[in-house]
């Protein structure tokens, strides 16, 4: 009993080392870059990266915490479709289309009391995102398209579809882009502000972080999120053990599509001076959650910790063009660090092999007159087949 | 006549780059690895052989200028496959995982490169290799203004590799048993096939014909370079499940969504087009809402490969 319990513990924190080692990876590969490229200032401008946020105080902590909100949520949404086993690539059009939904009723719809302007056109912003995400959820469940494809497809779809509606209703046409929403819908800072000494920050992250909670509940507390992560893991199965897999299916997409088209409502309604272009760009933000999502393995609480790192390392990727380096320096050390996240299998074993070779050292020091090295050796493989067993099972939920 | 010569011809510039990905993607899907990476790899591809084109372009031009540039482009696109290959088949990573990581590397590595060597991230080419008429061949009536008018060479190579891609796959023995390796590997290494080595290949091969697709895509299309192939990898994924995994299907497939796409950005050429009152938005969707709308009614039987994107290991069989 007390060994397995031991294993569990030991078994999350491989985890840990291995999502470490491949951040380390992805780190020492951007060194290796800037070194390449120009050595004389690699060094403090690597220094730079790694300072993130943290340089400029409370200031830079705040625009940390601005970039990672619509990240994080779209981070989420990816990441709680791959709990249930849908690849959402179509944050990005949700997020699309919750950001014109918000930025509509915000423009729109003053006929709400003030106090409520801002909560409806969230609301809307988190409709409009299930709406776009029933779409491929729909499709997939009752005619067995691929969710990668239809959901590709509806990012384009939205884009365009956005970009023809913004031109018809709410468009500045000096700017090519759109109006500015009452004052009644923008977020409340309450407070936020002034202790980060940043306009752009308001309660879009406290949002975030309450979503990040109901997400953990809902996937590790309920029977509805227990059945979503079964027919993640094995569709036949669910359905044998009597789960409706195609309600599971629809409503994992209108969940993963709520979830990044309310990261659009927060990103437009902070009054922080940004508005939704139209231009034929698809929003970055969808496929930086791909990555948020994977760096965070998934999980509601690492998606968090995920999207605040992703955003700190963007912030230090802004300050490195003083050295004159292009910020696309992070996105690459990013997509190492998710290329090096795709071994982790591999660094668990390495690291449990590590571990469960010492334990088996310091066992056989203590009963080394009893054991023998041959079952000493078998115990050891057993070890190492239970925990990558283990592991594999934690990565699938 | 002349608006149906002038689709005809749009279109290839639209289809032939979706085809060769997508032909592209089946060799990796049918040997057993998903290969989401397309789009990344096409990028590869294109800065490769454009940037190849930029540096050469003083001393040479025209189609063997050309030629060159596709083989650098197919060898960069095959190079940085194989990092996806060593991922998914040596290391048994999460196949997805290791394809977005290079889809967002590719971009990210190619504005570096550029603005690092040249300052500004647009690599610019002049356009040597426009045929307006192909010699005996554009003359022949009909034919010849829709195939061999207003085109580029890219486009008659990347029609010899589909053919050359559909007798490979279908009669030669590679092809026999990369498919065996994606329906059933176990099977397959039963008899003594490396599992592994087929995969290798089926991915090297992958990314060879995306990274010439990049370069297919960008050529006709444009005079620079800016690290982006606009989501063609992404469509060419749709066009391949759309094509069910099939040369002869991928085929139409992308043939299908190049005129979709023609009507889209070139229904103000078409006189009948541009009379109606649609607003350009809409053109700019209909692609798009009609694969989803062809999907819809295909996708009940797919036929994927069976063992896609499952890592093969040898010790389970």
């Amino acid at each position: 009993m007390k060994k397995g319990h031991n294993m569990l513990k030991l078994n999350s924190l491989t985890s840990f080392a291995a999502s470490l080692m491949a951040i380390a990876a992805g780190l020492i590969f951007g060194l290796i870059i800037l070194l390449l490229s120009n050595a004389q200032d690699a060094i403090p401008a690597f220094l730079t990266i790694l300072t993130g946020g943290l340089s400029e105080g409370a200031r830079g902590i705040g625009q940390v915490i601005y970039y990672a909100t619509p990240i994080i949520m779209t981070g989420l949404s990816v990441g709680f479709a791959f709990k249930t086993g849908l690849f959402n690539i179509g944050a990005s059009g949700q997020f699309t289309c919750g950001a014109f939904a918000a930025i509509y009723i915000g423009i729109k719809w003053t006929f709400i009391p003030p106090e409520l302007h801002w909560i409806v056109a969230l609301l809307g912003a988190l409709v409009a995102g299930a709406v776009w995400g029933a779409g491929p959820g729909l499709l997939k469940a009752f005619f067995n398209v691929n969710e990668v494809i239809t959901s590709i497809m509806m990012n384009y779809i939205g884009m365009y579809l956005v970009n023809m509606t913004i031109v018809k209703t709410v468009y500045d046409s000096l700017k090519n882009q759109t109006k500015m929403v009452a004052k009644s819908a923008v977020l409340p800072k309450a407070g936020l502000d002034k202790i980060f000494n940043t306009n752009n920050l308001n309660i879009g992250i406290i949002i975030a972080v309450l979503a990040v909670i109901i997400i953990y509940i809902i996937l590790q507390k309920t029977t509805f999120g227990y059945e979503l992560k079964a027919c993640g893991i094995n569709k036949s199965a669910s359905r044998y053990a009597g789960i409706n897999e195609k309600k599971s299916i629809i409503l994992s997409m209108v969940i993963a599509g709520a979830l990044a088209g309310l990261g659009g409502g927060l990103l437009y309604l902070s009054g922080s001076g940004k508005y939704l272009q139209v231009l034929d760009v698809l929003a970055p933000e969808g496929f930086s959650g791909i990555s948020v999502a994977l760096l965070g393995m998934s999980h509601p609480i690492g998606i968090l910790f995920a999207g605040l790192f992703i955003a700190h390392l963007t912030v230090g990727g802004f300050n490195i063009q003083l050295y004159n380096f292009v910020p696309e320096v992070i996105d690459m050390i990013i997509s190492v660090i998710i290329y090096c996240g795709a071994f982790a299998l591999l660094f668990k074993q390495i690291i449990n092999k590590a571990f469960t070779r010492t334990a088996d050292e310091r066992e056989s020091e203590v009963d080394s007159v009893i054991t023998q090295p041959e079952t000493d050796d078998l115990e050891g493989q057993n070890n190492d087949g239970e925990l990558i067993e283990k592991t594999d099972n934690e990565e699938a939920l | 006549m002349d608006t149906v010569y002038f689709v005809a011809q749009q279109t290839m510039y639209f289809a032939i780059p979706l085809l060769i990905v997508a032909l592209g993607g089946m060799f990796s899907e049918r040997s057993g690895t998903i290969n989401i990476a397309l789009e990344g790899i096409m990028v590869v591809g294109a800065f490769a052989g454009i940037s190849f084109i930029n540096f050469f372009q003083s001393s040479m031009s025209g189609q063997g200028l050309l030629i060159l540039a596709i083989l650098t482009a197919g060898v960069s696109g095959g190079i940085f496959s194989l990092f996806h290959a060593f991922a998914s088949i040596k290391l048994k990573a999460d196949q997805t995982i290791s394809g977005t990581a290079l889809n967002m590397f590719a971009p990210a590595f190619a504005i570096f490169v550029a603005r690092m060597v040249q300052g500004v991230q647009q690599v610019q080419f002049k356009d040597t290799f426009y045929i307006r008429s192909v010699p005996v061949l554009g003359n022949i009536p009909v034919i010849g203004p829709i195939l061999f008018q207003n085109s580029y060479i890219t486009t008659y190579i990347c029609l010899g590799i589909a053919l050359l891609s559909w007798a490979v796959i279908n009669h030669t023995r590679f092809g026999l048993r990369l498919r065996a390796c994606g329906e059933h590997p176990q099977a397959a290494d039963s008899v003594g096939i490396n599992v592994y080595r087929i995969r290798y290949a089926g991915v090297l091969i992958s990314g060879v014909l995306a990274g010439i697709g990049g370069l297919t895509f960008v050529v006709p299309t444009s005079t620079n370079f800016n690290a982006t192939v606009a989501g063609y990898g992404f469509l060419a994924l749709a066009v391949l499940i759309f094509g069910q995994w099939r040369t002869k299907k991928i085929f139409f497939a992308a043939f299908f969504f190049g005129i979709m796409k023609t009507f889209a950005s070139a229904y103000s050429g078409i006189p009948m087009l541009k009379a109606l009152p649609i607003s350009n938005e809409i053109y700019k969707m209909i692609p798009y809402i009609a694969t989803l709308v062809v999907l819809t009614f295909s996708s009940k039987n797919s036929q994927a490969p069976k063992a896609e994107g499952i890592p093969y290991d040898k010790g389970s069989r």
